[in-house]
């Protein structure tokens, strides 16, 4: 049966993090991107709400069960507030839901709690590499069998509190497949590289990273001793991914919407205007569109369908797109205004252009 | 529980309907459409006695049967979804054909949106006859297109034989030639009683076939969809019961109720028409994969955009436009079932299966060449057919200031 209505449950999710969103995140963002930081406490707040803990079972140290739904919905809120912060706010996500989602009863037992059971900590992953055709399910880094365990070389970028973390999942190719590896800080040869100056999203941390011959044990493979698909984790990362993207997109269609309906020119309301009208109407289309697409890969994903992977990218595709349209005319629609950066728009514009380019910074 | 799972029995119809569009559509598709005003009796009567068989009727969901004694399970209702995914199935087979299934159209649609319970039953049971039986709906006059208030179209109440005496001209009238004049259908006519009142003087009239002063004057010739017919009407001191009318006969001062109350119904028909496009877009684009994987072409998903070739980057947007046009209709179907108001939804529904649709099918014919321009396939067909889903049932442009108005809480009369 058909349905559009989220449950109670998840209603509540979303006004809480909507609340968070607004009175936290959309409120410290512009230092937070001029600052090139969110404060720890907003980050710690955002972590209390409970998105990952109640996505993980109590055995591992949560309080629930993972849907990718859910996570779709809360992404959007939190993201919606700002991107950075909705990432930052979810890092701890990158290295304890591959765990769950392909680690070996062990590692979840070992790894899963730490992470949950504390207050927001900085354990990260690296999947993103710094070439211009990085591709998650092709990748330059390598790992090599060495005995009984494993060796890693390769470049890796974008990788959230890379400096401070405690441990993270490394992704490398593996006879042609990308497999995770759970490196704690401080493994000889992990070798943490400056901090990325990026286009958007600066407030949140993220730094290169050299993989020079870092020896693992056999043990710190994901889903040891035979590893495990990838396709679960990436489907995770598109649908937070795009997600994310409807949440930004949302909040820039709000923002020209608000400011159109505000600002005048000849004598009436530039909203009154179809050529603003218009573009407002298929903006707004445009995002409930790609929320939908997404809702749907996100309940295949749920719901363990055929080519729910297929969808998951369907979605993450046309939400790229959408958050680029968006945001892009959302700056326009404020005109000269909208270049300022006493407005949000053109942080959003700048962050609408990283979904192309960030994939594997967030999983629900 | 937000939930993406079809209906059971929304599934089991459509493998039936999938069956009649493949073996009673599609071959005869390129026929009647070489072959414009000539009538597919053959699908017609094979369709009639369908319908009849699995219990579908016009294009409106049936009012659940009032019988207390059966105390059936209460079910969500589904009827506009039933329908919707009909229509894109029959759509998939050939919109065209589809356009002249028998069952009372949209002309029907009207009278189960608006009409009493007598008018249904007088107007409706026709539908479900031995005999295919049409109907239609004229709105459109040669001056007023979009903008329904400027509908010239008369009609007066003569109260010593207590009728309603209509008099104008409508055009683009879907159905209207078998509707009046191949079968003992209907019309719907859009007619005002209070020229001064402007729209709050708008209502339907029910204008049933063999009405003396009613007469087809034209059928046109078209880009696609041809094998429906469309048609103008004159309206010559045309005589109907008091009955016939659609809403109240009297004009509310100053409010546009009574025309609000009546363009309702588009929020009910206006994804059902966005998904006749989206079954066209859709067969396109399963056969252009088709004909790709003949040529050795084989879409990877997956890939970043970086390393995807241009026809495989088309593909796969044309494929999130599809998907995500369908999902829009399918919200605003669930809205009309769980009777959610829902103009918004409708509308854009209506805006992107418009845009999608002509985008895919343009594209289609662009990436297959001198193939794709040939009339040996159907590709080129259904670009054509594709085109009038951004025009009929409100253009993409009116639609799109419905949903602009919606979003911005503006009046008619604030965004113009």
């Amino acid at each position: 049966m058909f349905s559009f209505e989220p449950s109670e449950e998840q209603k509540m999710l979303i006004e809480a993090i909507n609340r968070y969103a607004l009175n936290d995140l959309r409120l410290k963002a512009h230092d937070a991107d001029e600052g090139k930081l969110f404060p720890s406490p907003t980050v710690e707040k955002g972590w209390e709400l409970g998105l990952l803990q109640a996505s993980i079972p109590e055995q591992y140290g949560g309080f629930g069960e993972r849907s990718a739904l859910t996570g779709a919905l809360a992404a959007e809120e939190f993201a919606w507030g700002d991107l950075a912060g909705a990432l930052a706010v979810m890092t701890p996500g990158l290295f304890a839901t591959p765990i769950l989602l392909a680690g070996s009863e062990e590692q979840k037992r070992e790894f899963i709690p730490p992470v949950i059971e504390a207050e927001w900590l900085p354990y990260t992953a690296a999947l993103i590499e710094p070439y211009f055709d990085f591709d998650p399910i092709e990748l330059h880094a390598t790992a090599v069998r060495n005995g009984a365990g494993y060796v890693l070389n390769g470049q890796k970028a974008y990788v959230p509190y890379a400096a401070e973390a405690q441990a993270m999942i490394v992704y490398a190719s593996l006879d042609g497949t990308t497999q995770g590896f759970i490196v704690p800080a401080g493994t000889p040869g992990l070798e943490i590289g400056e901090r990325e100056k990026l286009m958007g999203v600066n407030a949140l941390p993220l730094y290169k990273l050299h993989l020079n011959e870092v020896r693992l044990p056999a043990s710190r493979r994901l889903g040891e001793p035979d590893g495990h698909d990838f396709a679960p984790i990436l489907d995770a990362a598109r649908v937070a991914m795009a997600a994310m993207a409807v949440g930004v997109s949302r909040a820039a269609f709000e923002y020209a919407r608000d400011y159109a309906k505000d600002r005048e020119a000849f004598g009436v309301k530039v909203a009154q205007k179809q050529t603003i009208a218009f573009m407002l109407a298929e903006m707004a289309t445009e995002i409930e569109a790609i929320r939908l697409l997404n809702w749907e890969a996100a309940w295949m994903l749920d719901n363990g369908k055929e080519e729910s992977s297929k969808h998951a990218y369907l979605a993450l595709t046309g939400a790229i797109d959408m958050a680029m349209m968006v945001t892009d005319r959302a700056v326009q629609i404020l005109g000269g205004h909208g270049y300022i950066r006493e407005h949000p728009v053109e942080l959003w514009m700048r962050n609408g252009r990283g979904f192309a380019a960030l994939t594997g910074l967030a999983l629900v | 529980m937000i939930d993406f799972e079809i209906p059971k029995p929304i599934a089991q119809q459509r493998q039936a309907l999938q069956t009649v569009a493949e073996n009673m559509m599609r071959p005869i598709s390129r026929f009647y459409d070489e072959h414009e005003h000539e009538v597919p009796w053959d699908y017609i009567n094979f369709m009639n006695m369908a319908m009849r068989a699995m219990g579908a009727g016009y294009l409106a969901p049936r009012e659940s049967k009032k019988n207390g004694d059966e105390p059936k399970e209460k079910r969500p209702p589904i009827g506009y979804q039933s329908l919707a995914f009909m229509l894109e199935c029959l759509s998939w087979g050939d919109v065209g054909l589809y356009l002249v299934t028998p069952g009372g159209g949209l002309g029907a649609a009207a009278v189960e949106a608006t009409g009493t319970p007598e008018q249904k039953k007088k107007f409706l049971t026709r539908f479900s006859q031995d005999k295919p039986t049409f109907g239609a709906m004229a709105m459109t006059e040669p001056q007023a297109g979009s903008d329904t208030s400027a509908i010239r179209t008369t009609a007066v109440l003569d109260r010593a034989t207590n009728e309603w005496v209509l008099n104008g001209e409508k055009i683009f009238v879907t159905a209207g030639h078998k509707s009046l004049e191949l079968s003992d259908g209907l019309v719907v006519v859009w007619a005002t009683i209070d020229p001064s009142a402007r729209r709050a003087g708008m209502r339907p009239f029910v204008v049933e076939a063999g009405t003396p002063g009613v007469k087809v004057t034209k059928l046109e010739h078209k880009l696609g969809i041809r094998a429906s017919d469309t048609v103008s009407i004159v309206l010559q001191d045309a005589r109907v019961p008091f009955d016939n009318i659609l809403g109240s006969p009297e004009v509310e001062a100053r409010t546009t109720e009574g025309f609000r109350g009546a363009m309702a119904t588009f929020d009910a028909t206006r994804p059902l028409v966005a998904a006749t496009g989206i079954g066209v877009a859709r067969a396109t684009l399963e056969l252009l994969k088709e004909l790709l994987e003949q040529q050795g072409i084989h879409i990877r998903y997956g890939l970043p955009p970086q390393k995807l070739t241009s026809i495989e980057k088309d593909f796969i947007d044309m494929e999130v436009m599809l998907r995500s046009a369908w999902l829009l209709v399918i919200k605003a179907v669930w809205m009309a079932d769980n009777r959610k108001h829902n103009p918004l939804e409708a509308s854009m529904s209506k805006v992107r299966a418009g845009d999608v649709v002509t985008k895919i099918t343009q594209k289609a014919v662009e990436i297959m060449g001198p193939v794709g321009y040939s009339r040996d396939l159907l590709l080129e067909k259904w670009f054509r057919d594709a085109k009038i889903t951004d025009i009929y049932e409100g253009t993409g442009q009116i639609n799109r200031l419905i949903v602009a108005r919606h979003i911005l809480n503006y009046s008619g009369s604030e965004l113009r």
